[in-house]
């Protein structure tokens, strides 16, 4: 088998914030047909293969496997939607409605679904982070217009923005042929070059509180972290799986299993390119109250910001770090993905030094990270309350 | 100048030889049966202990999964954080699962650790001691949990379905109620725990790149235990489907913006001649996103985020089941498509190139699996707990390659009839 992954550097981030969602609604419409390939999903199923894609507020990312005999079959539908679509107004009008089903299944009809639309509002204020990869409501994507589809694709979807990845059973050799000749030709276009509002330093404490007809309450607490390719990022990395990572991780041991306050708690980072966060959240007991549930979470942190974890501890996350990366390497689609994602981030290499980037990491340096991630100042907390006073 | 209109040549499916990667099979000491699957590049495995288990076994609902959720909260020797934390430590993943006939213990861990982990995966399977205060938290947060669940409308359909399909009596009919979590004693899964884990049946499967010591240590720690080797066949209980009309509609929340639509209808199980059949009738029907139901429901007319139709993985008796979400305004017209993609089925015979599209995607599909050890571990799984064949693959792949239009539309014909059919749309 082959994987050919195609990643567009544009994500929810780089949208206009009058028509969030643009840029996931644009990855349905890849699928839509291009300029000389009607139907995109046919030939790739008659060459026995599977596809599919997807958003973050960072990158767009689209991956074929198939038979390394068919391999040239990726090249051609790849590249012809890389050269043009064929920008349906059909096409457009079907996947505006199977993006909002998708926004009411994942986000409306369902009970805390609309957490992170109200979170990232409250964490950013600047930074386009601040709305949803699916969008901020369903009136933008509405609204989306051919047009708007046209410039989208011309500014972002051009071979200068674009990262191509080929793994699997294929040669070098083999690879650079196929992309020349199918790649080749097309125009590069125009460098988009990113130029986003960073987000200003939090300076307070922030809360906000919701009552919702919701069977539990929860608590949702956010830390902002250092971005992706900062060293912070893996030191906040390690600290979350300390905090949340797993049945014997210090939340749901000493919150869910000793005291009883979360029937489930759970703390991990958005991971995203530029400064994400560190999220606590969980769902309440009943009975126990939001402000002693808060304080417990808080009393966790400070502990943390008290005194180095233990080398067995920190043995343990390093352990755990090195086996995700192991199990998760071990699907050559996942190697691909990751390679394309790296080679957004500057440096394909990072695929050979991220576990000792991870190893690298002392107790001193996780004690010193979780003093400044964890900072009064710092915090962003959610009150979700249920209504129904039971 | 490069003709882009022009499809590159392909290598069609029925010219792809496919073969299932074969397990060697060790006996431990006790005549307990490991098949192992050694394969791929990276130092690491899978380890599944697979017990005869399930809910078909537990005298009161829920205990099956209550054994399966508390198996490692707690030894004489060890305590649930201690338990955690070794595995953990080892950057292993102990999971548990539970399904109808049987329930796993899965081990996921580097090889290198593999002698450290194994001893306390025999000490759960001897020594699991059920701390009441463990199952306390066990009752309260599930039943904390099945308050969320119940109010999503996916999660509730999904539970009725099945109850209308064998009966609410039936394994695969019955569902978890909060009086069910509540009646749990400490007793029953004690109980439940020595017959079915301590001196259960059991069956291993092991998949990766597989050192070389792997049979004397599995040996050691499983050889001298008092396991039995399974025997004979799964149980087997009455199928009740409900009776009177089979149209459902159900409100869960007033608010709700979708239905999550299920129609369903009986299957027979694995050993039937048609199921292999009906599961390429299926991949034209409902299977993948190249399928009719797709094509029509979501591609043409935008009623849902996805539709999908498969035949359930049950033991005794399968089923065919159509799953969807879709706007509230919008489900009638949903089902009334649904119903017509099954007419055409009936109606029509599949032209050659959505036939060979299905085809060529059901083989793409298993030639992706074969690469890695725990996808092909997977397969065996399958046709060893279903008391299938050897050459159950072989003739899976043959009728991918030969089966005409004609005999697909027969079977469109005596399987895709709206009549046999449940309907349910809970909102």
């Amino acid at each position: 088998m082959v994987v050919v992954n195609v990643l567009y550097d544009v994500g929810a981030r780089d949208e206009d914030p009058k028509r969030t969602g643009f840029a996931h609604l644009f990855e349905h419409l890849m699928f839509g047909g291009s300029v000389n390939i009607e139907d995109f999903e046919t030939p790739l199923q008659l060459a026995g293969g599977e596809n599919n894609a997807y958003t973050t507020n960072d990158f767009t990312n689209y991956y074929i496997q198939l038979p390394a005999e068919n391999i040239e079959t990726a090249f051609w539908l790849e590249s012809d939607r890389m050269l043009s679509l064929a920008f349906s107004e059909k096409s457009l009008e079907v996947q505006r409605k199977v993006v909002m089903e998708e926004f009411k299944e994942h986000y409306i009809n369902k009970p805390y679904g609309d957490v992170w639309f109200k979170m990232r509002e409250m964490v950013y204020k600047k930074h386009p982070y601040r709305w949803m990869t699916i969008g901020s409501e369903l009136s933008h994507i509405e609204e989306a217009r051919l047009e708007d589809v046209k410039n989208f694709f011309f500014k972002y979807y051009r071979p200068v923005n674009a990262i191509l990845v080929v793994a699997g059973k294929v040669t070098v050799q083999q690879a650079r042929q196929l992309a020349e000749k199918w790649f080749g030709d097309i125009a590069a276009g125009e460098k988009y070059e990113r130029d986003l509002p960073a987000e200003p330093a939090q300076k307070e404490a922030r809360k906000m509180e919701v009552t919702a007809d919701v069977p539990l309450d929860a608590l949702y607490k956010c830390y902002p972290m250092a971005s992706r390719t900062e060293k912070g990022y893996y030191t906040a990395d390690l600290i979350t799986e300390v905090l949340g990572g797993g049945a014997s991780s210090r939340l749901f041991q000493s919150l869910v299993k000793e005291k009883k306050l979360f029937s489930q708690i759970e703390c991990y980072h958005t991971g995203s390119v530029d400064p994400g966060l560190v999220v606590v959240e969980g769902k309440l007991i009943k009975g126990v109250s939001l402000e002693d549930a808060d304080a417990a979470v808080v009393e966790q942190l400070e502990l943390l910001k008290a005194a180095p974890i233990t080398e067995e501890e920190l043995t343990k996350i390093k352990n755990k770090t090195e086996s995700a990366i192991v199990f998760e390497d071990m699907s050559v689609m996942n190697r691909a993905n990751s390679l394309a994602i790296y080679e957004l981030l500057g440096d394909v290499n990072m695929m050979n030094t991220e576990l000792g980037k991870y190893q690298a990491v002392t107790a001193e340096e996780i004690l010193e990270a979780s003093r400044r991630l964890f900072d009064v100042k710092n915090s962003n907390t959610l009150y979700y309350r249920s209504e129904k006073k039971s | 100048m490069l003709n882009r209109t022009i499809a590159p040549p392909i290598k069609d499916a029925v010219e792809f030889e496919l073969v299932l990667p074969p397990y060697q099979k060790h006996t431990l000491k006790n005549g307990i049966e490991v098949y192992m699957v050694d394969l791929g590049n990276v130092d690491a495995m899978m380890i599944n202990w697979i017990f005869d288990a399930g809910n078909s076994y537990e005298k009161k609902h829920g205990v099956a999964a209550a054994v399966s959720s508390l198996l490692k909260n707690g030894t004489s020797k060890r305590s649930a954080f201690q338990i955690n934390e070794h595995f953990e430590y080892y950057g292993a993943y102990l999971n548990r699962s539970s399904q109808h006939e049987t329930a796993e213990i899965t081990l996921h861990c580097l090889n290198k650790y593999v002698a450290e982990l194994l001893p306390v995966v025999a000490e759960l399977v001897t020594d699991s001691v059920f701390p009441q205060e463990e199952l306390d938290i066990y009752k309260k947060n599930s039943q904390q949990r099945l308050q969320v669940s119940l109010k999503k409308s996916d999660f509730v359909a999904g539970r009725l379905i099945e109850a209308y399909l064998y009966g609410e009596e039936h394994p695969y009919g019955k569902y978890s109620r909060m009086e069910d979590y509540q009646q749990l004693q400490r007793e029953d899964l004690v109980d439940f725990y020595n017959a079915f884990y301590q001196k259960g049946a059991c069956r291993i499967i092991v998949s990766g790149k597989l050192p070389a010591d792997l049979v004397s240590l599995l040996d050691r720690w499983f050889g001298e235990l008092p396991l039995r080797v399974p025997g004979g066949q799964p149980p087997s209980f009455p199928i009740k489907p409900a009776g009177g009309p089979r149209k459902y509609n159900v409100v869960n929340d007033p608010n709700g913006v979708q239905g999550s639509i299920r129609i369903a209808r009986n299957f027979p199980n694995r050993h039937h001649p048609d199921f292999q059949r009906v599961q390429v009738l299926n991949n034209v029907f409902g299977g993948y996103f190249g399928s009719r139901l797709m094509a029509n429901i979501r591609e043409e007319k935008g009623y849902t985020y996805g539709i999908y139709s498969y035949l359930m993985n049950n033991i005794q008796e399968s089923g065919l089941m159509i799953s969807t979400e879709a706007g509230k305004e919008v489900c009638a017209a949903a089902i009334q498509e649904v119903y017509n993609e099954m007419e055409s089925l009936r109606d029509e015979p599949i032209d050659d190139e959505e036939l060979q599209m299905a085809r060529n995607f059901a083989i793409g599909t298993v030639l992706g699996d074969l690469d890695g050890p725990f996808h092909v571990a997977g397969r065996w799984k399958n046709i060893i707990l279903n008391g299938l064949g050897s050459d159950y693959f072989e003739k899976s792949i043959e009728i991918v390659k030969t089966i005409t239009p004609e005999e697909l539309q027969a079977l469109a014909k005596t399987y895709l009839n709206p009549e046999d059919f449940y309907e349910l749309v809970v909102v």
